[in-house]
């Protein structure tokens, strides 16, 4: 790459051409302000908030999307940059709600916080604000437009990482909106519910549907025996709610913290991540053995199962018949657990502790009530867990750790590593491997299908069978694998498909800001967790073992049939239809 | 079918022939010619002249041509008549004319420039 | 091919179409078939012809007379008179409404007297449904040439020779356009028209769209071969239908003479062209959001860089050129760029067509020469202000344009002394305005068409027009109230420094160009609840004054 020099408030700097002058002043420490720039995914010039002045341009230019220039002459801190910067701020705000103690976003909003350091204290232009309909329809995610501040950071997101376009830019001029479509809500369109849009919004236009209420109320009702199981990649992301480092290890405080809440019991989804892997094991060698449908692919993800759904329903054969861990668990709960404590499961209140506002949806598909009652009442995301903490008034940071209870709470490293890309298929290879061969794997990290390459690939040898894998993230590189089953040159036997970036740890429940170095964080935690468990495979879990001798039998059987395995539905696929 | 124009020279040649298309739209420096075609010159057989006068024009391509028509011009018996009136030059009314006459004098009035004087009336400056 | 001894012109134009000259052709085809005359007269459908107030416009040649306003009644009249008797029909001629003389012949009218007709040679002359017509007219020898002697190169040349710059607003050099674009890296490029025209009240390009399809696509073949395109597209509003239909013709004939298509004049160079037809909104003639509306993308503007010359249609190089612009290449190639460069200024070459609109006694389409002194075109071309009114300003450049005080009447109409006045040419709008317009009432409305056709993408021009529309709506209300000029003039400065694209940055301009030419009125608008003008309702002469009271003094 060709390099070009260029001055910026009078430092010289050199960067690749093409380089925008926003990246170029980062190199000297300048930190032009942004609202709508999202790097490589939202790069349109739409806010105007970066202006910055280059000699002999006619008008300001916005540093995010002007390429540095040979001999370019910036300044980014002018008075009539600043005097800009401060127009666009109050023009914005001239067009806002001002209810920032009342907003999801309060004290996380990049907008309130330009406003504070601008030091805006008055909003000269008043008028017209364009009364929008807040749209609750659906049960992940809520849109509340009057907030938004036309970034399209959530529609960027949406089109280009995750391929499903389900919002957009609708209207035009001072009336535009990001919606569905005209008149459209988002529970009757193409949303998998993956709340991308919720990491990226800088504002609270776009956040998760808050649930705590329906938790607080079961925890306060003597009735309910109210369990919680905790998601793999919630342990690596809590501590951000409470100022720890992103990919901060946080197991022991998070299942205390819980417990203070008044839950009965504290129980953790990655022992249904180990039983998951002993079903889909299974699922995948018969497959094999009995020329069955294959590639077979991950179904743990409820986002990418409602994209598959949308866009590729002819493939749907391909998915796991496996339910997700949350809704192994759940139907566990209520059948296996209630019985063996003695508790009516009409009394059961099932919660779990999520990284991801899909599992919401998931949560309330109907077919998900294998136990007789819906399997999980209530999923809760990473950020309404760490708010009901806060109003507990936790002291987080300094609690002693504890154990999760037994038996739902015992787990591998295995089933840690499912909330980074690439763990389930490693953690499946660790198991396969074993149980076909007989033999005890000399070391048990698959490195190929780690990190946050958009599409991985291995080649396991199990036995005499070469197998082959991969792996992707993020609905886009998805897609590509299942363009490329369509054209029939996807001869793997296994795939792995997560929804979000990077994961589960990059899901849309996580704490915000989640961007490409904290998901990298996060991973670095999982992996962390995973080499300091004592067991590291799912079939070694002792009390998965248990299970399936007292309940289950083995895996595929008929209880396994009823509980843990489900079916799939056909959707259209635009929003339009 | 149309014709496909398959080069440039082709082209140029198309374009010579259709030029008789609009050429009379251009104002230029043209010869009038004016049939007289009131009743009498019609029921004279002005209508014949008329079509020989174009017929001949058109057979020979000329384009600087402008042919109008007037009403009677109160001299009945001299019907049918007409008048050719070209840039810079006397204007001569023929009379008694028939289509013969009349193709007569496109060829050498109009395009060679010499009156045709057994058939004129008279001239004027 | 057949001599007609008459040619009868029917504009069937927009406008004529809208004023009924359908109606009329029929009728004079019907007094022709009466009288037998189906051989010697032929009667012709053209394009605008540029005085569309004064039609249905019929012109009945070889002699070039020009009936306006004609009524189906008046077709016999015509026939029985004119056709057949060679008499002119005197109460159908045009009649000037200062001096009150008729005009018979069309090339007389005052209208065209200092016209010089280049990009609108042939509208309304030509049967825009005959590509033979416009052969003969020179039709395709532009590109005859190009392609049998020149190269690209050469093309590019004769082009930057000609000092022919954009006609569709910016103004900026076509040759430099056309080496950018034919230096771009990249084997797949395309040459795209733009013919959105978005501009209330201008309509030159949908006039040569309409009457002179042939020059617009021949100009993007040539084009094609200079930047080394095979591919080009007409964007359309959807509010031309009219031009949609010519067009559509024009390129279905092009193809049959094998003028469009593959190995064009045995040549071995090929072109296509498609049409597309835009939603018409106002944002769509940027060029970056016009390419995004082809492409099958909600019409809004992107930052630019890159430039289409570099990254345009599906990310490949694209040429785009206004329908004005291109309709001037093919003359420029047959009679070279210094022909070109020989009308006009030292850096406005050439002439533009302008609207005349407003309060003038001629409306219409004028084709001048650049650097026309702008009284010419009012008092010789436009015959005046109407009904003897004191002229006030001329606003150029429409809704985002500016003012052109009456003081200035003198200034030579070319890119730079209209900078200079702070507007600009534009698309080619010039409304005169009387002493009886109001000049906040009118910015007020501009300012408001700005703001509904903001695509809401940028903050400046989504909030901030709206900011601006509201200050100015209570003024006109006589809500003004102390601050607002400056709150105007500070927000009118923010939003041309900031907004992403040129609408938003020039949606001030009206503004500004008040505020610099009429800042006493607007004063007396705010401080004095008062319009001097009369027009805005709630600041008419104050009830106090209409009172007794009042009436006492
Ligand atoms: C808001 C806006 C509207 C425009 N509308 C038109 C239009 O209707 N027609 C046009 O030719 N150019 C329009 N332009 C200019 C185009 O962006 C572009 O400069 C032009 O088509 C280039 O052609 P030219 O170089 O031949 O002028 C518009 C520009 C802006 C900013
Ligand atoms: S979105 Fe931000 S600025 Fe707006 S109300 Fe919420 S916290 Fe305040
Ligand atoms: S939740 Fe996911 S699919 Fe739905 S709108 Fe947001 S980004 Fe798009
Ligand atoms: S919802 Fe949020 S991310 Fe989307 S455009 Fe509005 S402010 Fe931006
Ligand atoms: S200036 Fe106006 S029209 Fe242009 S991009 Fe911004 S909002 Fe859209
Ligand atoms: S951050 Fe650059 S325009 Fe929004
Ligand atoms: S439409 Fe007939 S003159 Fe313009």
């Amino acid at each position: 790459m060709p390099m070009v020099t260029l001055t910026i408030d009078g430092k010289e700097v050199q960067v690749e051409q093409g380089t925008t002058v926003l990246e170029a002043a980062k190199k000297v420490n300048i930190n032009i302000p942004t609202l709508c720039y999202l790097k490589d995914i939202n790069v349109v010039g739409a806010c105007r908030i970066c202006v910055v002045e280059v000699k002999g341009a006619r008008t300001l230019q916005a540093a995010c999307v002007t390429p540095a220039a040979e001999n370019m002459v910036v300044l980014t801190n002018t008075p009539a940059v600043r005097a800009s910067r401060r127009m666009t701020l109050e023009l914005i705000l001239s067009n806002h709600p001002f209810e920032c103690p009342t907003c999801v976003r309060n004290k996380n909003c990049e907008l309130q916080s330009l406003a504070e350091a601008f030091g805006i204290r008055e909003v000269r232009y008043s008028g017209a604000n364009p009364v929008h309909v807040m749209d609750d329809s659906s049960v992940s995610i809520i849109r509340d437009p009057d907030k938004c501040i036309l970034c399209r950071r959530c529609a960027s997101v949406c089109e280009k990482v995750q391929t499903v376009s389900a919002i957009g830019p609708q209207g035009r001029g001072f009336d535009t909106v990001i919606a569905p479509g005209v008149d459209m809500v988002l529970a009757e369109s193409n949303c998998v519910n993956c709340g991308q849009c919720v990491l990226v919004c800088p504002t609270g236009a776009i956040y998760e549907r808050d649930q705590t209420e329906e938790v607080w109320a079961a925890l306060a009702d003597p009735q309910k025996h109210v369990v919680v199981q905790t998601a793999p990649s919630v342990r690596v992301a809590i501590g951000e709610m409470f100022g720890m480092e992103p990919g901060s290890v946080a197991t022991g405080q998070m299942v205390a913290a819980i417990r203070k809440l008044g839950f009965d019991k504290v129980f953790d989804t990655d022992f249904a991540a180990d039983l998951t892997i002993m079903e889909e094991g299974s699922e995948l060698l018969e497959r094999i053995n009995n020329g069955g449908i294959l590639p077979q692919i991950t179904s743990c993800s409820p986002g990418w199962v409602k994209f598959i759904e949308h866009f590729y329903p002819t493939l749907l054969p391909h998915v796991s018949t496996c339910k997700s861990p949350q809704q192994m668990f759940g139907a566990l709960a209520k059948t296996f657990y209630a019985e063996k404590a003695g508790v009516d499961p009409a009394d059961i209140f099932s919660v779990s502790i999520m990284p991801c506002t899909a599992k919401k949806f998931e949560a309330q598909r109907p077919e998900m009530n294998a136990s007789g009652y819906q399997d999980v009442d209530v999923a809760l995301t990473t950020r309404e867990l760490g708010r009901m903490l806060k109003q507990a008034g936790i002291d987080f940071n300094e609690l002693p750790e504890e154990n999760y209870d037994d038996p739902l709470g015992v787990s591998t490293g295995a089933a840690v590593i499912f909330g980074a890309t690439g763990g389930v298929m490693e953690a499946a290879l660790r198991t396969v491997y074993e149980i076909v061969t007989g033999n005890t794997l000399a070391s048990v990290d698959f490195v190929d299908v780690r990190g946050m390459e958009g599409v991985k690939e291995a080649t396991v040898k199990v036995g005499d069978l070469d197998v082959k894998v991969a792996v992707a993230h993020g609905l886009g590189n998805a897609r590509k694998l299942l363009d490329a089953l369509q054209a029939g040159e996807a001869n793997y036997h296994f795939i792995e498909i997560m929804c979000c970036p990077g994961g589960c740890i990059g899901g849309g429940g996580q704490p915000i800001p989640t961007n490409y170095e904290i998901r990298q964080k996060r991973i670095d935690g999982i992996y962390t967790a995973d080499e300091a468990m004592v067991l590291r495979k799912s079939h070694e879990n002792p009390a998965i073992q248990q299970l399936y001798k007292e309940y289950l039998e083995k895996p595929l059987g008929h209880k396994s049939h009823q509980l843990l395995h489900t079916k799939y539905t056909s959707r259209g696929q635009s929003n339009q239809l | 079918m149309m014709k496909r124009v398959k080069s440039v020279d082709e082209l140029i040649k198309f374009k010579e022939a259709a030029l008789v298309k609009i050429k009379e739209r251009q104002i230029g420096d043209k010869t009038t010619i004016v049939v007289n075609m009131g009743t009498c010159g019609i029921a004279a057989g002005a209508r014949d002249v008329m079509m020989a006068i174009i017929d001949e024009i058109e057979k020979r391509n000329i384009s600087d041509v402008i042919i109008t028509q007037a009403g009677c011009a109160g001299m009945c018996e001299h019907e049918p008549m007409l008048e050719v009136i070209k840039p810079c030059s006397p204007q001569v009314i023929y009379t008694r004319l028939n289509k013969e006459k009349a193709r007569r004098i496109v060829i050498d009035h109009v395009i060679n420039g010499r009156v045709v004087e057994e058939y004129a009336l008279m001239q004027q400056a | 091919m057949h001599y007609y001894r008459a040619h009868v012109l029917v504009c069937a134009g927009s406008v004529c179409v809208t004023s009924g000259c359908r109606a009329v052709k029929e009728a004079i085809l019907e007094g022709i078939t009466r009288h037998q005359l189906e051989e010697e007269i032929k009667v012709v459908e053209t394009g605008c012809m540029g005085f569309c107030e004064l039609g249905p416009l019929v012109v009945v040649y070889p002699e070039g007379v020009m009936y306006c306003r004609v009524k189906v009644e008046d077709a016999a009249v015509i026939v029985n008179e004119h056709l057949l008797k060679g008499r002119i029909v005197k109460h159908l001629l045009y009649q000037d409404p200062n001096t009150r003389k008729t005009v018979t012949l069309m090339k007389d009218l005052p209208f065209l007297s200092k016209q010089t007709k280049v990009a609108m040679r042939n509208a309304g002359l030509i049967n825009p449904e005959d590509i033979e017509e416009y052969i003969a007219g020179e039709g395709y020898l532009a590109l005859a040439k190009v392609l049998s002697s020149m190269s690209p190169e050469e093309v590019i040349i004769e082009m930057k020779k000609s000092g022919l710059r954009g006609r569709g607003g910016a103004g900026f050099l076509t040759g430099l356009k056309w080496e950018f674009t034919a230096k771009a890296r990249g084997t797949q490029k395309y040459v795209v028209c733009n013919g959105d025209e978005g501009v209330p009240g201008v309509f030159m390009d949908r006039s040569i769209l309409e009457g002179d399809p042939h020059s617009v696509i021949e100009a993007m073949a040539i084009a094609g071969y200079a930047v080394g395109a095979d591919q080009g597209y007409i964007y359309v509003r959807a509010e031309y239908p009219l031009a949609v239909e010519k067009l559509r013709h024009a390129i279905n004939q092009a193809c049959e003479f094998g003028l469009l298509g593959e190995n064009i004049l045995g040549t071995g160079f090929n072109f296509e062209v498609n049409i597309r037809v835009g939603a018409g909104a106002f944002v769509c003639g940027e060029e970056t959001a016009l390419l995004a509306s082809i492409e099958g993308r909600r019409g809004e503007p992107r930052p630019r860089p890159p430039f289409p010359a570099n990254e345009g249609l599906w990310g490949k190089p694209t040429l785009i050129n206004n329908v004005e612009t291109l309709s001037s290449v093919p003359p420029i190639i047959l009679k070279g760029g210094a022909w070109y460069a020989s009308m006009g200024t030292e850096k406005s070459k050439g002439t533009k067509v302008f609207a005349l609109t407003g309060k003038v006694n001629n409306t219409g389409l004028i084709e001048v020469p650049m650097g026309i002194p702008l009284k010419e075109i009012i008092f010789d071309i436009g015959g005046g202000i109407l009904n003897n009114k004191k002229l006030k300003a001329v606003l150029a450049g429409g809704p985002v344009g500016g003012f052109i005080p009456a003081e200035h009447l003198n200034v030579s109409m070319d890119y730079e002394s209209l900078a200079a006045l702070g507007t600009l040419i534009g698309s080619g709008s010039l409304t005169v305005i009387d002493e009886d317009t109001c000049v906040v009432d009118l910015v007020k409305f501009f300012v408001e068409f700005c703001h509904e056709e903001s695509c809401g993408k940028c903050t400046p021009c989504r909030i901030g027009t709206k900011r601006m529309l509201e200050i100015l709506e209570r003024i006109t209300r006589g809500e003004g109230k102390d601050g607002d000029i400056e709150a105007l003039e500070v927000l009118c400065d923010y939003i041309k420094n900031t907004a992403l694209c040129g609408l938003g940055q020039s949606a001030p301009n009206p503004v500004l160009s008040m505020l610099r030419y009429f800042r006493p009125e607007l004063e007396a608008h705010v401080r004095d609840k008062h319009c001097p003008a009369s027009v805005c309702a709630f600041l008419f002469d104050s009830p106090c004054q209409n009172t007794a009271e009042g009436g006492v003094r």
